[in-house]
């Protein structure tokens, strides 16, 4: 990678057209949509709203099925940088046929949903039990070449629990985290505003949560951690970069800070490293583990 | 914060068969093409184009033809729904004679930018663009308001007997027209933008829109271009290099859909 943004999945990535701009915006790796066995509507709207600190959604895992996606995989010619190819499954051996799908795409690595909160009999429904994490993770291990990548909830009571299973199960990285459970009302008509009534909360609201699992997770493992959840500035990188994460995600990030946010961070990253004479990264990466 | 906000309906109006128009107060300023998401609680969130502007009360003019259509056209004054918005960048009126196209029910969302081209005294000729007369509506309103108006059906049962691309054809021969302005069936668009060689051009699209504000990406065309925060309006030269544009659309699940 050029430089350690990625686009987290779900945001911009279900069409090729939509991530070949984001490549041209400067990130540095790609997540795609979570891709299924079969195409999925998702919910109807409201499916996404912005709340004050933070935004909502439960879009239901709208994506049009693994086969289709062969053509925007194949659109996307010579992306230059690498495009991580997102799945969801019901139970093990969908994720071998989603993963070695996406191995035969041209994806150069597979990251699990492990723990989209708000669909029915996925995500964060079979990401919640360390024994179902390992038995996913090694058995999409066994099944393809390419690295993978497990996508962690933090709507668990001990996510490390769920970090050690993944790397048992021959994870090459730990994604961290995926949105938090959360509701918005409206006071005036008394009922949820979501469709699905529940939610995935996202922003800035949820950085602190996604810093203290990452630097738990760094704590208990050894492998890599990408680290994701309301990170809007460079600023927000480095803590994630000192809590353990050896690159980071952006998702709700391009709502507050347009397309081009991924070469905006960039710039603070090299500014803060030049302000703190940093000259690698990598020296940054743990530091807060005292 | 980005979420509806519950109103009240002052007025639900018919205005032609199946097609509605629904007033309510809603302060924020809103420019002709931009889009609002109208929540109907328990059944849907749509996005609807502004189609009456008057101070703090603006109005969407709308088809009966699904779920979430068919419920708001049942609502009655003071029911409540959510709105958010305005959302888009709407049009860009500048001209020196602006030739306005609405096919179907586009007309809704042209009106308010014909009636702001007549503030600007900018001449303009609409024609708006239907099956039969029963589907007519918003000649009056233009009319009353100062438009040259014409109508064209399909079948003939009122004015010009054709498509509304076919009298277009005809008065940009005819007239000394500078600049397009359209909504409708996007193969009509795509007709009239083949006709625009030398003309400005700028048409609204319609696709599904999920979230609005630009991050869900259900709504992109060609180049990741999202409807909901790039368009709806988009012109010319920027639709002369979308390849979807006239050739398909996305369904909910992502799939494409041909025209």
């Amino acid at each position: 990678m050029e430089n350690p943004t990625i686009l987290a999945s779900g945001i911009m990535d279900e069409d090729s057209g939509s991530i070949q701009r984001i490549i041209d915006c400067g990130a540095g790796a790609i997540v795609t949509k979570s891709i299924g066995l079969q195409a999925r509507e998702g919910y109807p709207n409201p499916t996404l709203i912005e709340l004050d600190y933070g935004m909502l959604n439960a879009m239901g895992l709208p994506n049009p099925g693994i086969n289709n996606y062969s053509q925007e995989m194949s659109e996307l010619r010579d992306p230059k940088i690498p495009i991580i190819g997102s799945v969801y499954g019901a139970n093990p051996d969908e994720f071998i046929q989603l993963g070695q799908k996406m191995e035969e795409y041209d994806a150069s690595a597979l990251e699990l949903n492990l723990s989209c909160p708000h669909a029915k009999s996925y995500g964060l429904e079979v990401g919640c039990d360390p024994k179902m994490i390992h038995r996913i993770t090694s058995s999409v291990k066994e099944a393809i070449k390419i690295p993978v990548f497990t996508k962690l909830s933090p709507n668990v009571t001990n996510i490390v629990e769920n970090a050690k299973a993944a790397e048992k199960g021959g994870a090459d990285a730990i994604v961290a985290i995926n949105t938090v459970k959360a509701m918005k009302i409206d006071v005036e008509i008394g009922r949820p505003v979501l469709s699905n009534k529940i939610g995935g909360y996202s922003g800035k609201a949820i950085k602190p949560i996604g810093v203290r699992c990452v630097y738990e997770i760094a704590e208990n493992v050894g492998i890599p951690i990408i680290g994701v959840g309301g990170i809007t500035t460079g600023e927000d990188a480095i803590e994630y970069f000192m809590a353990g994460a050896s690159a980071i995600q952006i998702g709700s990030g391009i709502y507050y800070r347009d397309l081009d946010i991924f070469k905006k961070i960039c710039t603070e990253i090299e500014q803060w490293m030049k302000d703190h004479n940093y000259n690698t990264l990598s020296k940054i990466i743990g530091v807060a583990h005292i | 914060m980005n979420i509806p906000r519950i109103t009240k309906i002052i007025e639900s109006k018919t205005e032609a068969e199946n097609i509605k128009t629904v007033t309510f107060n809603y302060p924020q300023e809103t420019i002709p093409g931009q889009f609002y998401m109208i929540w109907i609680p328990g059944v849907d969130e749509i996005p609807m184009s502004v189609s009456f502007i008057k101070g703090s009360r603006k109005g969407i003019t709308f088809k009966k033809v699904g779920e979430a259509t068919s419920a708001l056209y049942n609502l009655k004054s003071d029911d409540r729904i959510g709105i958010r918005g305005p959302y888009g960048n709407g049009f860009n009126i500048k001209g020196k004679h602006i030739l306005f196209v609405g096919g179907g029910t586009g007309i809704a969302m042209l009106a308010p930018a014909i009636e702001q081209a007549i503030n600007y005294k900018i001449k303009l000729t609409a024609i708006i663009g239907v099956k039969n007369k029963k589907e007519l509506f918003f000649e009056e309103r233009l009319r009353k308001n100062g438009a040259d108006v014409k109508v064209t059906t399909d079948d003939g049962s009122k004015g010009f007997k054709g498509f509304a691309s076919d009298l277009a054809k005809k008065v940009l021969k005819e007239e000394n027209i500078d600049a397009v302005l359209t909504c409708g069936p996007e193969l009509m668009m795509k007709t009239l933008l083949d006709y625009c060689k030398d003309i400005s051009f700028q048409a609204s699209l319609e696709r599904y829109i999920k979230c609005s504000i630009g991050i869900c990406g259900q709504c992109c065309i060609g180049k990741g271009l999202r409807i909901c925060m790039d368009g709806p309006v988009f012109d010319g030269k920027t639709l002369k290099n979308v390849e979807d544009f006239g050739i398909y659309r996305r369904d909910s699940a992502g799939r494409k859909v041909p025209f």
